[in-house]
């Protein structure tokens, strides 16, 4: 994986130094509290219901397990023993005191790690596929394009006051793994007719309070011109994003008022405009780059597993992934222990998936947008041991992908900006579904639940979604169905009038008693979802 | 009544105004009246605590109990980990947010 280089570690270390003085300005009473949040913003500290949030970046999602072990020991020293993983790959700690924040930052820069542009209306931490450099679908390993945006997005300089903040995502497989269409900037890593790697755009999608999937602008920009197109996006974007109102002013409003083929005309022009400035670093950069993102050396060996045991054989069913050398697969630690908040992991749990990284898959790890962790490189001769040392841990749920496997974000037991809980939503789900063993009959089915309008529970998305208001200060649940962050992107619809906590999960169940009366062969949910539509589900719930 | 919280500037503690100073507890709160605007800008230019406001709440078993519930999570803690709140040896605590 991508290691520091003089500049990247000098530049994480004097903003340690800086935002250290700023925190100790705010504390000495020599800034006001409107003059310090834009600055406590940039290093991804914010005010939450409770104390200090810090949300630290997780580029790509790739970590190794001296940073895994570092983001452990912060929870202990400085929080209470837990992180949050998030649905951009990131971690977040709840508890966290002003007077440590600059010590949290230096203990971060030791181990390649910072919170630098995890918060404002700047480019945020590039996300991608979590099983980027394993999955045996891939095209090419998307990570050195995240990283060579990393670089190009950090401190850009013209880019730090956008609009609004603005999300990237990076693939580079057929199967969207990264909710690649619902990101302001969406790229997938293609191959043309000519057999050349390049890059397609999808810009001006987005989640929050208007979902829009983001149109295909570019379908192939070769990768010696990669920065520059991105560049020319984040150009017309900065100079015409609306400003005046917050809640129009991502760039997925811009290309919807201006019309995408507009919008790709205005990119076009500034793009052949930068393109004689000649802002496009060398491809030996990015060479460079993909030096740090070679295979590591994998070994033949069995490429079965011994299915005696029923609970191991389900885990590995579920919970695996197939992998481009096939004596290894793609394990997915589940975060999602039945009843569990999910994303949640204790300092002692990061402490044994960063051990457990270290031994099985050559010391990397992926956080997932869906609030997990894989090891990416794992030897199926390996699975067992490495699956009864995550049983132990509670951290062996075989979930993946089911009804359990819940995305919610932490609603309003954490977040200033929530209308409702979204967590004890997800626990009782979880548990009942569980409970009454339909989980097993439902096979994939996404539930998402966010507990306000931002989405951050990516609700819109979610085969089921769940979006949590407040009416009349009494909270209240939308439920909406077929929505999907894969290939398939989709938007839910909403099936009608809200519910209560009680109500709503009782709605889930009679949506997926729908499915099962209504399933074809190997349907999915989705796929029934979207043969017979919203009406039977209307019925059942509302009749 | 209307009562008066923000956040603690050096810990980002939810805290309370009781009157003198700034409590952890809101049992402590006291009804401002009509002077929550005038303390809350005392408060905040001696720069002590965060983003302070006044809110409605209404006085329950001798306690003042927030008319909306995103107040009464922040008087306690998260309701998924009583074990964090304020009172965590208090089964029925979770009770008095919902």
């Amino acid at each position: 994986m991508y290691q520091y280089d003089q500049y990247d570690q000098a530049m994480v270390d004097a903003r340690v130094a800086e935002f250290r003085d700023q925190a100790q300005r705010r504390l000495e009473g020599k800034l006001s509290e409107d003059q310090f949040k834009p600055l406590r913003l940039m290093n991804g500290l914010y005010l939450q219901l409770h104390a200090y949030m810090l949300r630290v970046a997780i580029p790509y999602g790739t970590l190794n397990s001296t940073q895994m072990h570092a983001l452990a020991d912060i929870a202990d020293k400085y929080d209470r023993g837990y992180g949050h993983f998030t649905t951009r790959q990131n971690i977040q700690y709840n508890w966290i005191k002003l007077e440590d924040a600059g010590d949290i930052l230096a203990d971060l820069a030791k181990v390649e790690m910072h919170a630098i542009q995890t918060s404002g209306n700047c480019i945020r931490n590039i996300s991608s596929d979590h099983f980027a450099g394993a999955a045996q679908d891939e095209l090419v390993d998307p990570r050195p394009y995240a990283e060579l945006l990393r670089q190009w997005s950090s401190f850009h300089p013209e880019f730090m006051y956008l609009p609004r903040k603005f999300k990237i995502a990076v693939i580079a497989s057929g199967t969207d793994r990264a909710a690649m269409k619902l990101h302001d900037i969406g790229i997938q890593i293609v191959k043309n007719d000519a057999g050349e790697i390049g890059a397609s755009f999808f810009v001006g999608g987005g989640m929050g309070r208007t979902p829009m999937i983001a149109p295909n602008i570019r379908d192939f920009v070769p990768l010696d011109q990669l920065i520059t197109y991105a560049e020319a996006c984040l150009r017309v974007y900065n100079r015409y994003g609306r400003r005046d109102n917050k809640y129009k002013a991502r760039i997925k409003i811009l290309v919807h008022e201006l019309g995408a083929e507009e919008y790709t005309r205005q990119v076009e022009e500034e793009f052949a405009h930068l393109l004689e400035q000649g802002i496009e670093p060398p491809l030996a950069e990015l060479e460079r780059i993909k030096t740090y993102f070679t295979d590591p050396a994998f070994e033949d060996g069995p490429k079965t597993v011994d299915r005696s045991d029923p609970d191991f054989a389900l885990w590995v069913d579920r919970n695996t992934h197939r992998h481009k050398h096939d004596s290894y697969v793609s394990a997915v630690i589940s975060l999602k222990p039945v009843g569990g908040i999910p994303g949640d992991a204790t300092a002692e749990q990061m402490h044994l998936m960063a051990d457990l990284a270290k031994e099985y898959s050559f010391d990397e790890m992926r956080v997932m947008h869906t609030q997990n962790v894989v090891l990416p490189h794992v030897k199926i001769a390996d699975l067992h041991a490495l699956w009864a040392k995550l049983d132990a841990a509670d951290l062996g749920t075989p979930n993946l992908d089911q009804i359990g496997d819940i995305i919610a974000c932490p609603g309003l037991d954490y977040c200033s900006l929530a209308n409702a809980r979204s967590i004890p939503l997800a626990q009782k789900i979880s548990e009942r579904f569980a409970a009454n063993g339909k989980q097993d009959k439902l096979g994939e089915l996404k539930l998402k639940i966010s507990g306000c309008i931002n989405a951050c529970g990516h609700h819109h998305a979610g085969h089921i979604g769940i979006l949590g208001v407040d009416k009349k200060g009494v909270e209240n649940y939308q439920l909406s169905l077929g929505g999907s962050e894969a290939e398939d992107t989709a938007l839910g619809k909403i099936t009608g009038r809200g519910f209560d906590e009680a109500g709503v999960i009782d709605a889930v169940d009679t949506v997926t008693d729908v499915y099962l009366q209504h399933k074809q062969g190997e349907e999915r949910f989705l796929d029934t979802y979207n043969r017979i539509g919203m009406a039977p589900f209307k019925e059942a719930l509302y009749d | 009544m209307k009562i008066l919280t923000g956040n603690d500037l050096k810990s980002g503690a939810v805290v309370w105004w009781d009157g003198s100073d700034w409590s952890l507890h809101i049992e402590d709160a006291v009804d401002v009246g009509d002077n929550a605007e005038s303390i809350m800008a005392r408060e905040e230019s001696a720069r002590r605590v965060n983003v302070p406001y006044a809110l409605a709440a209404t006085l329950t078993d001798g306690v003042p109990r927030p008319d909306h519930i995103k107040d009464r999570i922040r008087a306690l803690g998260p309701t998924v980990r009583p074990d964090l709140t304020l009172k965590p040896a208090d089964p029925e605590v979770g009770n008095w947010v919902i």
